[in-house]
């Protein structure tokens, strides 16, 4: 036998997932425990000083989450992945081993609200600082490089605006400052960009939406792509130096190319405490098996609804990338060839009110704040998702006051144009 | 040998044929990677053998330590080189003194030497540079997929249960490219940047 290379589909089917060694079940057991029975006393202490593959703690791993890790670590093309409670989580979890109070990163302007919320509030509160730089103008990456900075953050698809970003150049920055990259590659999903390709160093998600897919369960993950040298210089203590909560080991010395998904594991998820539940491990393993037909399905749709919108006389604009007249095109013909994905902004002629007026008409659209199901979702990220920023960053983050958002599901889409269709006339 | 990115099959045959495995830098202490690596092997079945001069009159997990390749009363059909790139030219060159050869030289995750691979190679043993056997084994069996670890394997069969002593099944379908390629990158990166 050979080495081959099994399609997308097929990995998101099997990757990971093994019949149950004492059953024979053939889907993955939710393990729902706490807890796992050590051999012997050597045994334990071996699992405890990270000598020893398996089982300890849940908050620390659990086998249904390991399916799910593993499945994703090789969608993305990465070396190793983590589960955990939510996106949000995936972020605080990752940053915690790259910065120390003082330290620096650079993100990108357009990104979800709540990102934006998350890097000016709660990592002010660690000493945790942020410059904040422009997607369309890769300049403004390098000019932001400080001996401060430890990393740089950005989205693949960015939310709400859809639009996308050049990775591969800011991945140049990244490498040039000897920092790594992370993308949020939440909107895309594997299935359409895989990061890892394009020079990523980490990837994160918020698996809330399109990998878990249903709108049912929250979670996050962090896949390690293994390209990231920790111990080259003495930045990144946590992955290069003796840590003294494991009897001084050195992480990356020890797990080579997976180190930063171990240290996310054994002192962010350890310490911080925020593990996914088994259970939803186990919906959204389920949710990734159907990725690629779904994907499919959102993307098709959605170039359907942005198409009907673009030609109706009450659109004053349409951002989906997507759309061959879209600023993105070119961008989503390199990066996103299969779809430029399903969340996208428009904005109507009457403005703010007839925004409003629309969102309270739609009969199939959920109104509600989230992205990625099943359904076709609609929001006004102005007033909800990114109402904390003021209007100049409300513009340049993709949430202008008049913008509507939406996630187009996998409904049949000539009833979401209809849908569209009643509410913008109503 | 393409010594950038191993076949699994390559791996996994090494894996499944050899027996005894000298360990040369094997540490004592409980934190080193070399210590890990040889407890780990031990429990899979191998026949481990310590090699390490600033030890001797020890043993490691019960396993007395030898000074030196030569010291080791039987055949070795694996020399595992716990030592820095610069530091394995020596030990190559005293492998290929022993009788019999070995039939395979393992340098640790981080340790590479071309011109040493080159010389083994040359006298008909195989050789693998910069990985781990511990990880190796681990992912061919799947069992470092409880760390969320990619095995690049798939496998519809029934996993045996790892339990300590068991020898696990390596042949499992591998997924190629993944890992390789992004190592490859990797090395790539840092050589664009030098
Ligand atoms: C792009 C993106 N990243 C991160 C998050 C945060 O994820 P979670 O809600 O799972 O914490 C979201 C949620 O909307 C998102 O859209």
């Amino acid at each position: 036998m050979t080495d081959r290379h099994p399609g997308f589909s097929t990995l998101a089917v099997h990757a990971g997932a093994q019949p149950d060694p004492t059953t024979g079940a053939r889907a993955t057991p939710i393990y729902q425990t706490t807890s796992f029975v050590f051999n012997d006393a050597d045994h334990a202490a071996s699992l405890f000083g990270l000598q020893a593959f398996g089982n300890i703690y849940t908050r620390i791993g659990n086998p249904t989450n390991a399916v799910l890790e593993e499945r994703v670590a090789a969608l993305e093309g990465g070396t190793a992945a983590l589960a955990v409670a939510s996106g949000h989580a995936a972020q605080v979890v990752v940053f915690q081993q790259l910065l120390m109070p003082g330290d620096e990163i650079i993100a990108a302007r357009k990104l979800y609200g709540g990102s934006i919320n998350q890097f000016t509030h709660a990592f002010k509160s660690f000493g945790w600082n942020v410059a904040w730089a422009d997607s369309d103008d890769i300049a403004s990456f390098e000019r932001a490089v400080t001996p401060h900075t430890k990393a740089i953050f950005i989205e693949s698809i960015a939310n709400p605006s859809g639009s996308i970003t050049d990775i591969e150049a800011i991945a140049a920055v990244a490498r040039k400052a000897g920092v790594p990259l992370i993308v949020d590659n939440t909107l895309a999903t594997p299935y359409l960009i895989r990061p890892i390709d394009h020079g990523a160093d980490i990837v994160v998600h918020s698996l809330t939406k399109f990998l878990g897919g249903h709108g049912n369960s929250l979670g996050g993950i962090i896949v390690d792509a293994g390209t990231f040298d920790w111990s080259k210089d003495n930045k990144y203590p946590m992955l290069s130096e003796p840590r003294p909560e494991y009897h001084g080991i050195k992480l990356q010395e020890t797990f080579g190319n997976f180190a930063f998904a171990i240290a996310c594991r054994v002192l962010g998820l350890r310490d911080l405490g925020p593990a996914l539940s088994p259970f939803n491990a186990f919906m959204i393993l389920t949710g990734i098996e159907t990725l690629p037909l779904r994907m499919q399905k959102h993307c098709e749709n959605a170039k359907a609804v942005a198409e009907f919108l673009a030609g109706h006389p009450k659109v004053a604009a349409v951002n989906y990338a997507g759309l061959a007249s879209d600023r993105y095109n070119n961008l989503a013909r390199k990066y996103a060839p299969k779809g430029a994905g399903a969340v996208f902004t428009f904005s109507l002629k009457d403005g703010y009110d007839a925004g409003v007026n629309l969102v309270s008409n739609l009969k199939l659209f959920s109104h509600l704040a989230n992205v990625g199901d099943t359904r076709s979702l609609v929001i006004h990220p102005a007033s909800t998702t990114h109402s904390q920023l003021d209007d100049a960053a409300k513009v340049k983050s993709g949430a202008a006051p008049d913008v509507v958002r939406l996630s187009i599901g996998i409904e049949d889409k000539e009833d979401l144009i209809a849908d569209l269709e009643q509410a913008l006339t109503a | 040998m393409n010594h950038d990115a191993y076949d699994d099959n390559y791996i996994r045959a090494i894996l499944n044929s050899v027996k005894s495995i000298a360990m040369v830098g094997a540490s004592p202490v409980n934190v080193r990677p070399s210590y890990f690596a040889f407890k780990y092997l031990a429990q899979r079945g191998y026949d481990m053998i310590p090699v390490n001069p600033g030890h001797v009159g020890k043993s490691l997990l019960g396993k007395p330590f030898v000074a030196s390749l030569g010291d080791i009363d039987r055949p070795i059909d694996m020399i595992d080189i716990f030592r820095n790139s610069s530091h394995i030219m020596p030990v190559v060159d005293e492998a290929l003194k022993l009788s019999p050869l070995p039939k395979v030289i393992w340098m640790q995750l981080g340790a590479r030497d071309d011109a040493a691979a080159e010389k083994a190679e040359a006298a008909g043993i195989q050789v693998v540079m910069n990985r781990c056997p511990k990880i190796e084994y681990g992912r061919l069996s799947s069992e470092i997929s409880w760390m969320g670890v990619n095995s690049r394997t798939l496998s519809s069969k029934r996993a045996p249960i790892p339990t300590q002593g068991m020898r696990l099944s390596l042949n499992r379908m591998s997924v190629g490219g993944g890992e390789t390629a992004a190592s490859d990158r990797a090395a790539k990166n840092k050589s664009e940047l030098s």
